[in-house]
């Protein structure tokens, strides 16, 4: 009870993560239902339309149930740790924002119990995670499981707008003494792009889901492309959200990285302004991609080059990222903790994809490869090589500050090389499957096409990272009974967060801090020489 | 919950020269703009794509959603002149004005209703007409959603007023930030209008998207 009415940052940063976690879980299950299925050629462990029901639940989760509110709920816990306030701005409206979040979680799940009505048997949403018309309109889409799907995402994504707005005004208004916006721990400015971006695109996917709703409930005509409708206006509306919400999904994992690279290579983050240039940059650009998922709709020839140009473009200031990385590791004292070794594999697999990413910004290569497995490989390694690895090393860097304990060092090396070489077992193939042909969200194959064997591996990877997460769980309930006692600074980092009690108390500081740097414990560690007297 | 005088804490929390109420509200209104920008966008792309049905030209007309319009835009000067005579102190001056900004309000949403009426009885224009009456009443509908919602703040702010919780020294600046809203919702209205009544008006076969 006391966390149901909480509106400390921390408790309900906590309660996201585990929400988070959990519906993790869910959707991992989802997704080795898939591969179950397409495991072997003309498999029939599951039928077409579950497997539509499968892959749009798990898309669906993952976006907007997995990745949105483990990310605001790091934001929550760090940034007011790390800007030394007591809360975040609007702490009433925090907890607000949390539980929109979990009732549309639910309300969406809630479609497998009652989709059809309370007499009917449910049926879960089937029409994509961007559900594109006219899928959705009522001739394709009976019962109400495409309502579920709207007003769910809906709901919860209101939860992210009062959060980022949360965001934007406690990074602004109230940073302690001393921290100006360039002294910022590098997270910050990742949060503020974030909360940016949530609060330009969000509404635009809620705009587009109202419309969709006047059309399937009240007889409007947006979408349908049967009644003067326009079905290509969805896929804009839609792609103009999607496209920066897959920066809002990747650039706090950017932070992370930041933050945890720098302490495990004992050097300043290389490059602070141009890193916040480059954050800055690609949340500027990011705006302005979004038709590049929409190549083979027949956009025209200057369309297509001005959206393939600018996809181009916004792999500049991801680069000066990933150089400014290794930057950071050039010549440092390397200590290759877990949460250094999922950042590292973060930036090596983000690469991967981000390469991909360039592959695909080619519109006549994505003429060929659109809607295959390539697709699926690439953004799986930006979102799961990428997002999930990020969150993981933040969770095994956080977890002593969030609980007071140390998380087990030697299974969480087994996480990590379980879920990296179950991530290319899985992922890995899939470029080679889409290359030879194979589309998307098929429910199976025949099996003289080549795929047979890619696939195969692909499902073996399944149980490998499956082991991983289950080896993570059980490292987290045993440490947190009997795990080491972390202290204060475990990691002897330099961010104010580490200066406080693990865990903190719910004022956070007994004093608040003052800030003279941007490494403001180094300062304090080393009053000899402070980073003050080069900046 | 205890209550906190209000700036007993002012002075440890707030370092920034920004307000987070000011900044949460601009948030806010950044956020709705947005929202309206799906709508505007989708409506300046279905002018003149309603090849049948009642079209813009034969039903809008322009008497009344002017008299409404002026109703609205006059509201926000009203509103100001309440928030001045509230940081003057003088609360019987800004009920006045915050009552009559209400009044204005109330006007344009009974104005919007009689034409909606209007529209609906004697044009035959519904939302299921054509893509013209779609977009019509949805972009005119969430902004008179959000003149409810703004009406709503300032009915608040006034229920308060009489009850003697606004003080003049203490919440001027918290009034004046919530009239912003109000504001918003007459520039907004100002481009719907440009667009629904101007633009969306042009005789079919001009370039309309």
């Amino acid at each position: 009870m006391r966390w149901a009415i909480s509106v400390d940052h921390k408790k309900l940063a906590l309660m996201y993560i585990g929400a988070g976690l959990c519906f993790f879980l869910v959707a991992g299950l989802e997704a080795a239902f898939m591969r179950l299925q397409l495991a072997r050629a003309e498999n029939d462990v599951i039928d077409p339309e579950t497997f539509n029901q499968l892959f749009t639940m798990h898309g669906t989760t993952m976006v907007f149930l997995v990745g949105m509110p483990i990310l605001l709920g790091f934001g929550n816990y760090l940034i007011p740790l790390m800007v030394g306030a007591r809360d975040m701005a609007f702490p009433r409206l925090n907890a607000f924002g949390f539980w929109l979040f979990i009732f549309g979680g639910l309300l969406l799940y809630f479609s497998y119990l009652g989709a059809d009505g309370l007499y009917g048997a449910g049926t879960a949403p089937d029409v994509g995670w961007f559900a594109y018309a006219p899928l959705t309109s009522r001739t394709f889409s009976r019962g109400n499981s495409t309502d579920y799907w709207i007003l769910g995402i809906m709901v919860s994504g209101f939860g992210s707008m009062t959060t980022a707005i949360n965001f934007i005004a406690t990074i602004l208004c109230m940073r302690c003494p001393g921290m100006t916006l360039m002294r910022m721990p590098m997270i910050g400015w990742m949060m503020l792009v974030v909360a940016f971006l949530v609060l330009v695109a969000i509404p635009i996917l809620t705009g587009a889901q109202v419309m969709l709703l006047l059309d399937r409930t009240l007889g409007a005509h947006f979408f349908d492309p049967e009644t003067q409708g326009s079905a290509i206006l969805w896929q804009h509306l839609f792609w103009f959200f999607g496209h920066p919400e897959v920066y809002i999904l990747i650039l706090p994992a950017f932070g992370f990285v930041s933050e945890i690279m720098p302490t495990f290579s004992r050097k300043v983050l290389f490059g602070y302004p141009l890193m916040v240039a480059a954050t800055v940059g690609i949340g500027f650009i990011s705006l302005g991609v979004w038709a590049h998922h929409m190549f083979v709709v027949g956009l025209g020839p200057v369309l297509d080059s001005f959206f393939g140009a600018t996809t181009f473009l916004i792999s500049v200031p991801t680069g000066i990222k990933i150089f400014n990385w290794l930057g950071t590791m050039w010549g440092g004292r390397l200590h290759f903790t877990t949460p250094m070794l999922f950042v590292t594999g973060f930036v090596a697999m983000f690469v991967i994809g981000g390469l991909t990413g360039i592959m695909l910004a080619t519109v006549p290569l994505t003429w060929q490869l659109s809607d295959s497995y390539f697709v699926v490989g690439h953004f799986h390694y930006v979102l799961f090589g990428g997002t999930v690895f990020g969150i993981f090393g933040a969770i095994f860097y956080w977890f002593p500050k969030a609980t007071g304990r140390m998380l087990d060092e030697r299974l969480g090396k087994w996480t990590f090389w379980l879920l990296f070489i179950g991530f290319t077992l899985t992922f890995m193939p899939m470029h080679v499957s889409g290359a030879l042909g194979m589309p998307r969200r098929i429910y199976t194959y025949e099996a003289d096409r080549g795929w047979e064997i890619w696939n195969l591996i692909s499902s073996i990877g399944v149980p490998v990272q499956m082991a991983g997460v289950a080896i993570f769980l059980w490292n987290a309930i045993k440490s947190l009974r009997s795990g080491p006692v972390a202290g204060d600074d475990p990691w002897d980092a330099w961010t104010l967060e580490w200066s406080t009690t693990s865990p903190p108390p719910e004022w956070n500081f007994d004093r608040i801090p003052t800030c003279t740097s941007a490494r403001p414990l180094w300062d304090r560690k080393n009053p000899e020489d402070p980073d003050a007297y080069y900046e | 919950m205890t209550t906190l005088p209000a700036n007993q804490d002012a002075g440890v929390r707030l370092r920034s020269p920004l307000s987070r109420a000011k900044v949460g509200m601009a948030c806010l209104i950044f956020m709705e703009s947005a929202i309206f920008s799906a709508f505007l966008v989708t409506y300046l792309y279905y002018i003149g794509k309603s090849p049948d049905g009642p079209q813009p030209l034969e039903c809008l007309e322009l008497d009344l959603v002017l008299i409404n319009s002026a109703c609205l835009i006059s509201s926000s000067f009203t509103v100001v002149i309440a928030v001045r005579a509230l940081a003057r102190g003088a609360m019987g001056a800004f009920r006045f004005w915050l009552a009559l900004t209400i009044l204005l309000g109330l006007e344009f949403l009974v104005g919007t209703g009689y034409e909606w009426w209007g529209l609906i009885e004697d044009k035959g224009l519904t939302l299921q007409s054509n893509a013209f009456g779609t977009n019509f009443y949805s972009l005119v509908g969430l902004h008179a959603f959000h003149v409810i919602v703004g009406m709503l703040i300032l009915v608040i702010v006034l229920i308060l007023s009489m009850f003697g919780c606004i003080r003049p020294d203490r919440d001027h600046q918290r009034v004046d930030i919530a009239t912003w809203y109000w504001h918003f919702v007459d520039v907004v209205w100002i481009l719907v209008f440009t667009l629904v009544y101007i633009v969306g008006r042009v005789p079919q076969g001009a370039p309309a998207s």
